[in-house]
């Protein structure tokens, strides 16, 4: 589907973009925390209390096999979504933190000991840092870090001079919250697995936006979040490769994981089940199904490719405001562009444009080694959806030089 | 004057202002306006936590007085703006009246969202400090 043709239309689907805002049009440039839904995920939540309500895996009744069906076939589309070997490989998590936090536990517990290295790209999100500290931390393992050049872009070079024999597992962004830089992920697997490596990619600013194929990219691990590609909130994904799921213990005790427990030996479920203790949102996963063959509808490629267009515009027009500096020029980027304007704080910035309907994200964006490697505080952050226009773009570029007006 | 003539006389500059551009305009100009604080008192110790932009302040009694004197500075304009109207308020008071103080004028001049704890530019956290400041100097 050719986005711009079709873009009234496409913007009718989501309800919430109607709202106004202190009386101006909503203009929603804060994709990148959380996308806004469709109607067919609204709906599909509601059907799902009002139609299909039982506990899964656990009854015998006819709800209950409904509920399970539907939340089985959830995992067959977000599979085949991005192309998995079996839907055995994909685990429900919470979102994109946990699905980290898993891994750095699980696979952490079964092969990471004292004096092995982790490593991170030094423009990861908090949540890919973070968990792999503790890991580090609790085993006495070393974080390395893949450093950046002043465009936003990995030095592959140094990644590969960090591979050694003590390096246990590398993870690293598909595409910055912060720069926007899209990360040669595929080069870097190929590299890690020359030295024997796996890798975990970071796919929650990527899989809303373009396709992803984890068996060509061969990722061993690939996360995302549900609500950052237009589905719930409190639903995301780890893909696994089932050869390190099977050798990893549990993340989380409780029911749904053992076939059998005594208070002397249980014995481990099957994949996916070992990962998902307890009542897994199978409300949330059949609506982020939903969400995934509503993007799959309009196609990931014209969702690509007009994003990308939006995103050269809105770069052209921003960059002829006085005093603009945008933060992450790499050659491949997507979706975010982060900013600074003259000396006004992104804190002021963002707070008068709100004021004008024009919703933003201002602050360190849970990067702040981002910010560290420019030597600021905060930035100032558009990012865009495959329902934002071109006239958004212009409010946007007609915002800031009014707010500008202020502080001259 | 007493803090809530102070109050009072903030509410009466802001009425002035119907648009948010208007009073938001006045809050940069306050900001601007705030005098700037010392190297030394600009230290890790002043940080307001919880702010997107980074405030600092400083309290100190003058002996003679006895009244708190607060001094402050942000590196987010409108953040100094609503500080300076902080300070304006509850600077140079007697401790208890700073701790008892209600601070109806941050609804009035139609700041209110800024209270939110959500909202993470530290209003909420300066005033809870500059409270803190009276209760802590009243002992």
């Amino acid at each position: 589907m050719d986005i711009q043709t079709h873009i009234a239309e496409l913007r009718q689907d989501f309800p919430i973009l109607e709202s106004q805002v202190y009386k101006h049009p909503l203009v929603y440039l804060d994709n990148a925390a959380t996308t806004q839904k469709p109607w067919c995920v609204i709906r599909k939540i509601e059907e799902g209390y009002r139609h299909q309500n039982a506990n899964v895996h656990r009854g015998v009744h006819f709800l209950s096999q409904m509920a399970t069906e539907a939340h089985e076939e959830a995992r067959k589309t977000v599979a085949s979504f991005l192309n998995a070997h079996s839907p055995r490989e994909i685990i429900f998590t919470r979102g994109t933190t946990e699905a980290i936090n898993l891994v750095a536990f699980s696979y952490g517990e079964a092969f990471v000991k004292a004096g092995d290295e982790i490593v991170v790209s030094e423009m990861e999100h908090h949540s890919n840092i973070v968990p792999w500290q503790m890991l580090c931390q609790r085993k006495g393992a070393v974080l390395r870090v893949i450093p950046f050049n002043d465009k936003g872009e990995l030095d592959l070079q140094a990644f590969s001079n960090l591979l050694n024999d003590h390096t246990k597992l590398v993870a690293v962004a598909h595409v910055s919250n912060t720069l926007g830089t899209v990360n040669p992920v595929a080069e870097i697997i190929r590299q890690a697995h020359r030295a024997g490596v796996p890798v975990l990619v970071d796919g929650a600013q990527a899989v809303p936006h373009r396709a992803i194929d984890v068996q060509a990219l061969d990722a061993d691990f690939y996360v995302f979040s549900g609500h950052k590609i237009y589905g719930p909130t409190g639903v995301g994904v780890l893909y696994g490769k089932e050869n390190w799921l099977e050798q990893m213990p549990p993340y989380q005790g409780g029911g749904g994981i053992f076939s059998t427990v005594s208070f002397e030996h249980t014995t481990y479920n099957e994949l996916p089940y070992k990962f998902e203790a307890g009542t897994p949102d199978f409300i949330g996963t059949t609506a982020l199904a939903e969400a995934i063959r509503y993007v799959e509808g309009i196609g990931m490629a014209s969702i690509h490719a007009y994003e990308s267009g939006l995103m050269r515009y809105a770069t052209e027009q921003l960059m002829q405001i006085e005093g603009m500096r945008i933060f992450g020029q790499a050659a491949d980027k997507e979706s975010v562009i982060s900013m600074q304007v003259g000396t006004i704080h992104p804190y002021d910035m963002g707070t008068l444009l709100d004021k004008l309907g024009i919703a933003l994200r201002t602050g360190h964006h849970c990067a702040e080694p981002v910010m560290r490697h420019y030597g600021i505080e905060s930035t100032l952050r558009a990012s865009f959806a495959l329902y934002n226009t071109y006239e958004e773009v212009d409010a946007l570029v007609a915002g800031i030089r009014k707010v500008r007006t202020l502080f001259e | 004057m007493t803090i809530n003539e102070l109050q009072d006389q903030v509410i009466d500059d802001f009425s002035a202002f119907d648009e948010w551009f208007d009073r938001y305009a006045m809050l940069i100009e306050l900001g601007n306006q705030l005098p700037p604080i010392d190297d030394s008192q600009r230290v890790e110790q002043n940080l307001i936590q919880g702010c997107q932009s980074r405030v600092w302040l400083d309290a100190h009694v003058d002996e003679a007085t006895g009244h708190v004197i607060f001094e402050g500075d942000s590196d987010a304009v409108i953040v100094k703006g609503i500080l300076s109207l902080l300070i304006q308020v509850l600077s140079d008071h007697a401790p208890a009246e700073i701790a008892e103080a209600d601070l109806y004028f941050i609804e009035r001049i139609g700041l209110k969202e800024h209270l939110s704890p959500t909202r993470s530019n530290g209003l909420l956290a300066m005033v809870r400090q500059m409270k803190l400041y009276g209760l802590i100097f009243n002992k």
